[in-house]
């Protein structure tokens, strides 16, 4: 593997290993605020299980997003320091808030998981909150920064020279808002669904059903309300993909030839020799329609890129269309659990209910994977869009491929090692909380 | 607002020193913990440092950030030049932290499961302050060639010479001797108490012994660390009153003075950090030829000091208050049960 492929694959993997925990680090602590809160109002002592039991859990995995996110914050700098050396003064500005968003976060997380018993019960309940917040908040810095990288503003680029560096302007660049909306959002739908899906399994075994119950109740209704409102905050992303960045978008659609009434390709195979999608269906005027509100109005295609500024077509497309499909799948799995809750409460007892959350499990991360595949990949070969390549940034260190085949073993084995925690956790349900 | 920044970096930097490695220290402390002992030296530590130990290496992240968003250059170089080391000390954060956590978190509490944890806990708290103070002691060696044209001479012999390896040592010493002095003050009962006084004071001696060995190795490499240190006036005086305060520090154990002897631990080695720091202001990387990177030199753009600056300023508004009230609040829970 030569050195360059090897630290993109780094970057890859170590990102693709943090975003499941960040993801779980957004959105736990605002179930746990919802059970914590349940308990200290109703005093029903079923709700105060079901918040320790996730807390025991959620302990292991901001340890492991913790360290996982030191690795990346030096990584950068590790893998692409040519890169940092221009970028860090202009999108440094959400990585010094997200500084502060984290030790905010890991204070409030002492007070919280150590803090049972100890302190007045709002105090307590506020601090598990504050650990919510915080990590919402360090989510949407760090990915306006991310933005950045597709749509760098608050610079001018002036004959290989940044000049007039405007940070706050940076970090407001034009796509953070669609980004950071789409990535909050992803982050609810999948962590709603694994933790509901995971419940559901327990109630399908019938064991400790009235705490998994409890649980699957808290973690589906954000999960499902996340799912709905995905394809809407998606197809904002979308628009504004084409008008920043016309190429992630056209390989993104496979969408070869720029034409009036562009079509929506569904499915298919690339053949990227011949310009063409085999076995897709292709629907007229659809991508214009998304993109434009107007069936007519032409879309840009690959056909007005230089082939040395296209991103890889067929990986870009197929992480596309895999996100698509979940998202509609999850969507759906929202709609039946609305429809189940207001008109169809006999559905919850259901094989085939408790069936589709538990196959839903594992589907919003790969979706997140998926979709930042979409993102990261779409933007090669640049590093910053139309600014820097990423061959220009990369370390001039050679024998990356050992350092990626170490990470490469070390997330494994870590990955391994939470799996078989967090599943001596859910054994040790019985014996802990249902006496 | 320059200032600013560089104000923080450095009190990122000592606090990291401080608090991380009176943290790694822990967990030197039970490596050298006979078997006996060491499941109560375990329970001591995890009541002590549990709720702050996530808090205590956001340092360390401060750090990096105010590095690459003020001070790019210097940044990127050391990544380049240093990465190694770096890598070292990331693998020995991580295998830390996560060990930390599954011991305490493993809901069952298998004794061989538990055995394995522990092992990766102690190893990784002796690997990753001696990496990071190998990274610290690379930075001003002057063995860093920004001009090298083979591999060993760009990325190892950077950072793997006698000094820096010294300075590593040094700071595995100082770590264990802060975590000893802090769990003096932990410890629920005089036993422990006694069994922590011996630790500080064997690792004071080790402290001294690698600080001597510094010295040395700095002649040898050519740094000439005396001349330089005891050529100032500030670095003169901050190492007579980290002597001093060390021959306090003793009286004071001796006494039994359990919480104030932290006071004198951290100053001392506060002292320690001002005499080096002062000494190779403002350069942040010494590197061979005389090529050393100013921080007035290879800073970022005025727009964006400007607003780090703030950025930091706020923040520690936020931060400092609730962190120290989750010290406080933590301390004095112990004493009232
Ligand atoms: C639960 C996960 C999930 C689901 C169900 C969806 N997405 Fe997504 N998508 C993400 C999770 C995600 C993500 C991983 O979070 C990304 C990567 C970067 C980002 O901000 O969000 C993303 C990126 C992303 C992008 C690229 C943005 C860019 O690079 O500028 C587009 C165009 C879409 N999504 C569109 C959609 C549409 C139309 C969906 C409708 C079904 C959809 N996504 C469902
Ligand atoms: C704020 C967040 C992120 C930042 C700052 C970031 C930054 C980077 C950088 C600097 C690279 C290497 C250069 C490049 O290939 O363009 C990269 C590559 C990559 N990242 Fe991201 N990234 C972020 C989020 C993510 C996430 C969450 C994933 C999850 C899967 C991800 C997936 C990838 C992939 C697949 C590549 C390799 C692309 C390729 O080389 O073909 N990124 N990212
Ligand atoms: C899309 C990308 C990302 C998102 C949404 C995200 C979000 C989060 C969240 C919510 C946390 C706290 C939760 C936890 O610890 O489990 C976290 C931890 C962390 N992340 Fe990320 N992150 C992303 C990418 C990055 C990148 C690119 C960096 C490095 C530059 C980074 C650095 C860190 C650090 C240092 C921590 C540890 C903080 C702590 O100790 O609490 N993250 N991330």
């Amino acid at each position: 593997m030569n050195d360059f492929l090897a630290a993109r694959s780094q970057m890859a993997i170590s990102l693709g290993f943090h975003i499941i925990y960040s993801c779980i680090g957004m959105v736990m602590p605002v179930f746990m605020a919802v059970s914590h809160y349940k308990w200290i109002k109703t005093g029903d002592d079923i709700y105060k299980k079901v918040t320790q039991a996730w807390s025991k859990g959620v302990a292991i995995f901001f340890a492991t997003g913790a360290v996982s996110g030191t690795i990346l914050s030096f990584e950068l700098g590790l893998l692409w320091p040519k890169f940092m050396e221009h970028a860090g003064p202009i999108f440094g500005m959400p990585f010094s808030l997200e500084g502060v968003a984290f030790f905010v976060e890991a204070i409030a997380l002492g007070f919280f998981l150590y803090g049972w018993n100890k302190f007045n019960k709002w105090f307590h309940w506020l601090t598990g909150v504050m650990v919510g917040v915080s990590g919402i908040a360090s989510g949407i810095l760090v990915v306006s920064a991310n933005s950045w990288m597709n749509d760098p503003s608050g610079f001018d680029f002036v004959n290989g020279q940044y000049l007039n560096i405007d940070p706050i302007q940076a970090m407001f660049n034009g796509s953070w808002f669609s980004e950071s909306l789409h990535m909050i959002i992803a982050a609810f739908s999948a962590t709603g669904f694994a933790v509901a899906g995971v419940h559901a399994l327990m109630i399908a075994r019938k064991k400790n059903v009235k705490f998994h119950m409890t649980a699957f109740r808290i973690a589906i209704i954000f999960g499902a309300i996340a799912a709905i409102l995905q394809p809407f905050s998606g197809d904002l992303s979308a628009k504004n993909a084409a008008k920043k960045q016309p190429a992630k978008l056209a390989a993104m659609e496979a969408y070869f030839y720029t034409q009036p009434y562009s079509p929506l390709t569904i499915g298919g195979i690339p053949d990227t020799a011949a310009k063409k999608v085999n076995y897709g269906i292709e629907i007229p005027g659809l991508l214009s329609f998304l993109v434009y509100d107007d069936f007519q109005k032409p879309v840009k295609a690959l056909d007005t890129i230089p082939v040395k500024d296209q991103p890889p077509i067929t990986v870009t497309h197929f992480a596309f269309e895999i996100m698509i499909a979940i998202g509609s799948a999850m969507m759906l799995a929202g709609i039946i659990y609305f429809i189940a809750l207001w008109k169809k409460r006999t559905w919850f007892s259901r094989k085939w209910f408790l069936k589709l959350f538990i196959l839903s499990t594992p589907l919003g991360f790969i979706a997140v994977e998926a979709g930042w595949t979409v993102t990261e990949v779409g933007r090669q070969p640049w590093i910053i869009q139309g600014v820097m390549r990423t061959s220009e940034a990369v370390t001039p260190m050679p024998g990356i491929s050992y350092s990626f085949y170490l990470f490469t073993v070390i997330y494994l084995t870590l990955s391994v090692a939470v799996i078989f925690l967090l599943s001596r956790q859910i054994k040790m349900v019985p014996e802990m909380y249902d006496r | 607002m320059i200032y600013v920044v560089i104000t923080f970096l450095f009190l990122a930097i000592v606090l990291y020193f401080l608090l991380g490695g009176a943290d790694f220290g822990a967990g030197i402390i039970e490596l050298f913990t006979s078997e006996k002992n060491k499941s109560q030296t375990r329970k001591t530590s995890y009541q002590a440092i549990g709720p702050i130990w996530e808090a205590n290496h956001m340092w360390l992240i401060i750090a990096v950030v105010i590095l690459f968003v003020g001070f790019p250059v210097i940044y990127s170089t050391m990544c380049t030049y240093l990465h190694i080391p770096l890598l070292i000390m990331l693998l020995g954060i991580t295998a830390r932290g996560t060990a930390f956590a599954f011991r305490n978190y493993d809901a069952i509490k298998g004794e061989h499961t538990q055995k394995i944890y522990n092992r990766i806990f102690v190893y990784s708290s002796f690997v990753t302050p001696l990496f990071l103070g190998i990274i610290a002691g690379s930075a001003i060696s002057r063995q860093v060639d920004l001009h090298a044209s083979s591999y060993l001479d760009a990325y190892l012999f950077s950072w793997l010479n006698y000094f820096s390896v010294a300075v590593g040592l040094f700071t595995v010493a100082l770590s264990g001797y802060l975590a000893a002095i802090y769990l003096i003050g932990e410890a629920d009962n005089e036993k422990d108490v006694r069994r922590f006084i011996i630790k500080a004071k064997a690792m004071n001696i080790l402290a001294v012994f690698f600080g001597g060995l510094v010295f040395i190795a700095s002649e040898i490499e050519h740094i000439h660390l005396a001349h330089w240190i005891f050529g100032n006036a500030v670095s003169l005086t901050a190492v007579i009153t980290a002597s001093i305060s060390l021959i306090i520090s003793w009286i004071l154990i001796n006494k039994g003075k359990r919480k104030i002897i932290r006071i004198g631990a951290a100053f001392q080695v506060m002292m320690i950090l001002l005499a080096v720091g002062y000494m190779h202001y403002p350069y942040l990387l010494m590197a061979k030829d005389g090529e050393n990177l100013s921080m007035f030199v290879y800073h970022a753009p005025e727009k964006t000091i400007t607003d780090l600056g703030w950025g930091l300023f706020i923040g520690s508004f936020i931060i400092l208050p609730s962190l120290f009230y989750l010290y406080y609040s933590f301390q004095r829970k112990k004493e009232i049960t």
